[in-house]
Formats: C-alpha cells, sequence, structure tokens
C-alpha cells in the first residue's frame, strides 16, 4: 500500500469558536511519510486543528495546504473542493464514529464504491483484507455497537484507509485501548508511515508518542 | 353549505330554555335543527328559536300534555339511540317507521304520510324514469333511512350503486355537478332540493310509501299512549292539516292516511305501517332480526367496508410518506423562503380540523374540481398526515447524532449521499415507532371521510346499527376489525425494530 507522499503545511492559523480565540497562528509542517503528534493539556485545541484539516470546521486566519488543496478563512470548502480534500485526508475520530446501522465491512466499503465509484465486488474483497490486516477481520459481520473500543478503532482505520488518503488524522488513539493494543497501535502506524502516509495525531499519551517514535507540536493554554 | 354552527345554537337553546322552564313541567323533545324547514330548523328571524312543523307538532303535544315544550338538539343518525338512553321525551325529526323501530321503542301513531321520490337532472328526464333505468349508476340518499333500505333493495335487484350522505342538501348539489346520477328521498325532501337546485326534476315513479312518527323510550308506553290520544284528536278536529297546511305539506295522502289511523285508533289496535296501505308498496324492512343474526348478515358488508378503510388507509399513508419526506427534507436542507413555506404549511395542516379539510376539500372545492370521493379521501387524509410525517421525520433526520455526518463528509460523500446512506436509513429507524401510531391513527381517522359520502368501517357500522337499532354488536364486530386491521401493524413493527438491532 504506497501512499502518494503529501506534505501537510498548516500556515499561521487561527481558529475561533463562538468569538473566542482557541488558538493563535500555528505553524508547523509534516513531510509525507511522516509521524506528527500534536500534544498539549484537554481544551488547548488539538482537536480543533485536526477539525479544521479534515475541512470540518473553517479557519479564522492563515492557511492549510495539504497537497495542491488549499483551504483559507471561510466556510469550509464544498462541492469539488470538498471532495479533493477528503481524497487527501481521512481522519479517524477519538469516539469512531462508525456508522451505526451498518456492519464493520460496509462500513470500510461504503466509500470506495460511493465516492470513487469502485465496483462493489472490488471493493468489498479490499475491505475485507483491510480488516484483515488490522487483525478484526473476524467482526466484519459485526455491527458497531457490538464491538469493542479497541476493535471499533481498529474498523474506523481500515474505513479512513480504505479511500487511500495520503494524509490520515488520528484523534485521541489510545483513549480506548489497553497497554497490549497500544504497542500494536503504534507498530501499526509506524508501518502506515513508512508506507509514505503522512500521519498527524492529537493525543496527550507521551509513552504512545514516544512508541511511535514520533516528532510532536505541543499546545500551550493562551493567555 | 357547511352547518358547523348547529351545536353552538343547540347550546344557546338549551340555555335559553332551562331559564324559563322553572316553573311547569317540561316536554323534552329531541329533533335535528341541521334538518332543517320544514321539519326543524333554526329560526331566520330569530335563531335561538327552532321552527317547523315538527317544532309545532312538539308544541301541541306539550300544551295538552300541560308542559312546556323544550328543543334538545340531538344528531338525526343518533336520534334512535338518545331516544333509548332518555335524552329527550320524544323524538321528532321526519323520524320515520319501521317495523325494527316499533320492535325497540315505543312509537307514536303515524302523523303524515310522504312517498319516496326519485330526483334526477332535467336533461336525464327521459332517460332514468325508475331505478332500473340506473344499472351502474350512482344514486344518493341519506344513510338509515328507508330510502336507504329501497337502493339496497335496488342495488342487487337492479344494480344501482347507493351513495350515502350525512345530510340531503349534499345529494342533490352532487347531482346537479354530476357526481351522482339520481337521489332518493322523501318527497318532501325532493321538493326542497328541487327547488333549491334548478335543472334538477322529480320523477313520478312510485317508488314506495312511508309515515313519519314520533319515538320514545320503550318504557314509556302510557305517555305513549297519551301523546297518541292527542295526535290522533287533532287529526280529527283539523289542528294536524293546519300546521301541515300552514308549512304547505298538506295533500290528498293525509286524509286517506288519517281515517286509517283513526279506524284503527277506534278498534285499539295500533297501526302498522306496510299492511294497511292500498296504493303504493309500502316500504318494510324485514322484521328485527336477533343480534345474531343481524351480525351474521351485515358481516360481509362490515368486512368490506374494513378493505375500503385498510386500502384508504394504506394508500393515504403512502401518500402522506411520501410527502413528509419531501416537506421534512425541504425543512432540513431547504432555503430559507422554502422552510417557511413548508412550516406554514405544516402548522396549517395541523392546526385545523381534519373534517374541515375534508369538506372544504370535497365540497367546497366541487365548483373547481370536482374530486371523487374516494380520491379526495385519499388526497385530504394523506395532506393532513403528511404534515404530521414531515414532523416525525425533521425530529428523526435531527437527532441523527453529528458525529455520523462527520464522518460521512470527511469520507467525501455529498450531502445526497450522506442522506440516502447514512442520515435517512438512521433517522427511519428512529421514526419507526411514532410512524406505526400515525398509520393506527389514521385508520382511525379514516372514519371520517364517511362525511363525504365514502362508506367505510365506522359508517358501514353505524348504518347496521342504526337498522338493528342497537350498537352493542355491531360496535364489538366494528372493534374487532379495526383491531384486526391494527394490531399486526403494532407487532410487524416491533419485529422490524428488533431485526434491525440484531442486524
Amino acid at each position: 500500500m504506497e501512499a502518494r507522499l503529501t506534505t501537510l503545511d498548516v500556515r499561521d492559523v487561527t481558529i475561533r469558536r463562538g468569538g473566542r480565540v482557541i488558538l493563535e497562528r500555528l505553524r508547523f509542517t509534516a513531510g509525507g511519510g511522516e509521524l506528527l503528534a500534536i500534544m498539549g493539556e484537554s481544551g488547548t485545541g488539538k482537536t480543533s486543528v485536526l477539525r479544521a484539516i479534515a475541512g470540518l470546521d473553517p479557519i479564522a486566519a492563515g492557511e492549510i495546504r495539504i497537497g495542491g488543496v488549499r483551504l483559507a478563512p471561510g466556510r469550509p470548502p464544498r462541492g469539488p473542493h470538498a471532495r479533493e480534500l477528503h481524497r487527501s485526508v481521512g481522519i479517524v475520530f477519538q469516539f469512531h464514529h462508525l456508522f451505526a446501522h451498518r456492519t464493520a465491512l460496509d462500513n470500510v466499503w461504503l466509500a470506495p464504491v460511493h465516492v470513487l465509484r469502485e465496483p462493489r465486488a472490488a471493493a468489498e474483497p479490499r475491505a475485507r483484507a483491510l480488516l484483515d490486516a488490522l487483525g478484526v477481520g473476524a467482526r466484519a459481520g459485526a455491527l458497531p455497537h457490538e464491538l469493542s473500543g479497541g476493535e471499533a478503532q481498529r474498523v474506523a482505520i481500515a474505513r479512513a484507509l480504505a479511500v487511500e488518503p495520503p494524509v490520515l488524522l488520528m484523534d485521541e488513539p489510545t483513549s480506548s485501548l489497553d497497554p497490549a493494543r497500544r504497542s500494536d497501535l503504534a507498530a501499526t502506524l509506524r508501518a502506515l508511515a513508512a508506507a509514505g502516509r503522512t500521519i498527524l495525531m492529537a493525543t496527550h499519551d507521551a509513552e504512545f508518542v514516544h512508541a511511535c517514535g514520533s516528532r510532536t507540536v505541543t499546545l500551550r493554554a493562551a493567555g | 353549505m357547511l352547518r358547523i354552527p348547529a351545536f353552538g345554537l343547540a347550546v344557546l337553546l338549551m340555555l335559553a330554555s332551562q331559564t324559563r322552564a322553572q316553573s311547569a313541567p317540561e316536554l323534552r323533545w329531541g329533533g335535528d335543527s341541521e334538518g332543517g324547514a320544514p321539519f326543524v330548523e333554526a329560526d331566520p328571524r330569530d335563531p335561538a328559536k327552532v321552527v317547523g312543523f315538527d317544532v309545532e307538532i312538539a308544541a301541541l303535544l306539550a300544551r295538552e300534555l300541560g308542559r312546556v315544550p323544550r328543543f334538545v338538539q340531538v344528531s338525526f343518525t343518533t336520534l334512535e339511540a338518545s331516544a333509548v338512553r332518555g335524552d329527550f321525551d320524544i323524538g321528532l325529526s321526519g323520524i320515520e317507521d319501521t317495523p325494527a323501530r316499533r320492535a325497540r321503542l315505543a312509537v307514536t301513531v303515524p302523523y303524515y304520510e310522504f312517498r319516496e321520490v326519485l330526483t334526477v337532472r332535467e336533461a336525464d328526464r327521459d332517460r332514468y324514469r325508475t331505478l332500473a333505468d340506473l344499472r351502474g349508476r350512482r344514486v344518493a340518499t341519506l344513510g338509515a333511512t328507508l330510502a336507504y333500505d329501497l337502493l339496497v333493495a335496488a342495488q342487487s335487484e337492479h344494480g344501482v350503486i347507493p351513495v350515502t350522505y350525512e345530510d340531503d342538501v349534499h345529494p342533490y348539489s352532487d347531482l346537479a355537478i354530476g357526481r351522482v346520477d339520481a337521489v332518493v328521498l322523501d318527497e318532501v325532501l325532493a321538493a326542497r332540493g328541487v327547488r333549491r337546485d334548478a335543472g334538477l326534476v322529480n320523477q313520478d315513479a312510485d317508488l314506495g310509501v312511508g309515515y313519519y312518527v314520533g319515538i320514545l323510550a320503550p318504557g314509556q308506553t302510557a305517555l305513549r299512549d297519551r301523546m297518541d290520544e292527542i295526535l290522533t284528536q287533532a287529526m280529527r278536529d283539523g289542528r294536524l292539516e293546519a300546521i301541515f297546511r300552514r308549512w304547505d305539506m298538506w295533500n290528498g295522502d293525509q286524509p286517506r292516511l288519517y281515517a286509517r289511523v283513526l279506524a284503527d285508533a277506534d278498534g285499539g289496535l295500533p297501526p302498522v305501517p306496510g299492511q294497511d296501505v292500498g296504493r303504493a308498496p309500502a316500504l318494510t324492512a324485514a322484521a328485527a332480526p336477533g343480534p345474531w343474526e343481524a351480525a351474521r348478515r351485515y358481516l360481509p358488508a362490515l368486512i368490506q367496508a374494513a378493505l375500503i378503510t385498510l386500502a384508504l388507509s394504506c394508500a393515504a399513508m403512502a401518500l402522506a410518506i411520501a410527502l413528509g419526506v419531501l416537506i421534512a427534507s425541504g425543512r432540513v436542507y431547504g432555503a430559507r423562503p422554502l422552510q417557511v413555506a413548508l412550516t406554514g404549511y405544516v402548522e396549517v395542516m395541523r392546526g385545523t380540523p381534519l373534517l374541515l379539510q375534508l369538506l372544504v376539500l370535497y365540497f367546497g372545492l366541487a365548483s373547481i374540481i370536482q374530486l371523487p370521493a374516494f380520491v379526495a379521501a385519499f388526497v385530504g387524509l394523506g395532506l393532513n398526515y403528511a404534515a404530521y410525517e414531515s414532523e416525525i421525520y425533521r425530529g428523526a433526520l435531527e437527532a441523527v447524532p453529528q458525529g455520523q455526518l462527520d464522518a460521512a463528509r470527511t469520507l467525501g460523500f455529498t450531502d445526497a449521499q450522506t442522506l440516502a446512506l447514512v442520515r435517512g436509513p438512521q433517522a427511519f429507524r428512529l421514526a419507526l415507532a411514532p410512524m406505526t401510531n400515525d398509520f393506527v391513527a389514521l385508520l382511525k381517522d379514516s372514519s371520517l371521510v364517511s362525511l363525504i359520502t365514502v362508506v367505510e368501517l365506522t359508517r358501514q357500522t353505524t348504518i347496521f346499527a342504526a337498522n338493528i337499532g342497537s350498537w352493542l354488536v355491531p360496535g364489538a364486530l366494528c372493534a374487532a376489525l379495526y383491531l384486526a386491521m391494527s394490531l399486526p401493524l403494532a407487532r410487524l413493527a416491533r419485529r422490524l425494530e428488533k431485526g434491525w438491532r440484531r442486524g
């Protein structure tokens, strides 16, 4: 699974929520194949950075470049521009947000079939292979509420990887994992990065960041 | 013409008459002022008073009994049940004499004889002379009358299609605009109908005769006998004739009726209509059957009516769901002006009575678009329930967690794809239980369409109950049929929900 090498470039980004400044002039770059952790206490805006990069929330100032896609202040992108963004960036949410009414397997092949127009006959075996590779192949037929936290997270990773985004965002990846699973995940992320993906995670788990061998950006509470 | 204020009027009348009724004992008499002139109607000069020949007969009876007449408003189709309950001492409202009534109630001597009359459009004068000419045609009448029984008989004999109304105005207005091809009602109503709608004519064909009587609770035979004396005395001394002359209803049939009644009264025998008529065949429903026999006889008609209820409810629900989805999507995703317009629609449909909407759709718009009754019922119920469904869907759409939508968006789904693949299916599960409730409610609300001439389950039950004079067996059968339709549905919904939870 070699990925296109894509650079994530965050330039002087300011994020506001309801008039309150959450982040001011944040700036960092992550190159292709790099693992980068955004660290900081709760409430310092780690998740907000990921949501802004994923195009879910607007930024107030600065710009974000993901390969050829540029995000500027104003409403998050819609239409073809959004499509291009979402082909470049995948996200694994802290609480996974697997589609509650579909099986684990369905969750993985839905986007390849409906967004990438891949035939289902090809997408479904690929989805199964992804689940196998992440160690949850046996749970393919389960509904999200039947999965443990760790299983749900791996299904969510498979779902994000199924559209093959060169940049993968992960929000608090270790929050639902026991210690044994954490080292498995660290190995997985290292492998993904080694294959050329740019991985940006928001976490306050320094031990895990160390296990991943990741570079870090640390946010501090404003004022 | 809608006669909604009748109830308010009745309340006023009751209040007005109660204040002066303290001194003398009252004669409470029941009638339906919606029936209108010449029977009972609100006085155009003083709507707090009622006028009509039945009003004058009530006054005559009260005077002779030394009582003060007090009018009690009762809808025509429930007069009989009210008499049994004792809501009034005597019912007088152009009530027809039938053996079934005689079997269940204390009935006075007949005080007026009428012929059933066939009314057609002027253009069809030569085409539709008798019921036999109306094979496959829709013929209107009032439900629970002799004319209705006559049409049911003509249905098997001549293949006419009976259409029942709740009032005697709309049969004639619908005849004039071509929704039905003939009307059969008694001559008093027919004369009024032809006066109101130019272009209608009454045919000469003798369909049968009937009599108006007063009805009392079954135990009130002593009072009934006293009233019979008063009525026969009034026949002898010309006071009854004077009343009918005042209302322009006197004709050659009446002296002959009086002669027969007086002959019977002198011989001490109660007159039984249908046996003492020489001129024309009298209309007599078959002798009152027992409740089980009646149930057996009416069950096929009830089942057929239940199928109409079911078909109508399913069709209306399908329309409500389709429109409800569109309205809800418009309110969640649409531009501001569309949202405002749709909100307005929902509030109007939810904020006004379904009954009013049906009447406006069927009768009110008749001059612009003449919807067939079943179509009007389907559209009316569908449009009304669409408002309720749309609220359920809107609530369900908004209840789908934002995280699900965020996930869909970051995977690159368009809004339409997100709705079709993620938000819609999840909302549908949330909506299923309230939708089932709504369908059961719709099944029951569909009974309102009987007012626009669709004979569905409740209407058929009313006719059944009116004919046998008891609500017990018809009510139980009707309830059983409604439950047979609604219970499996609730079960199915529960199973679907469980199935989904299992995956």
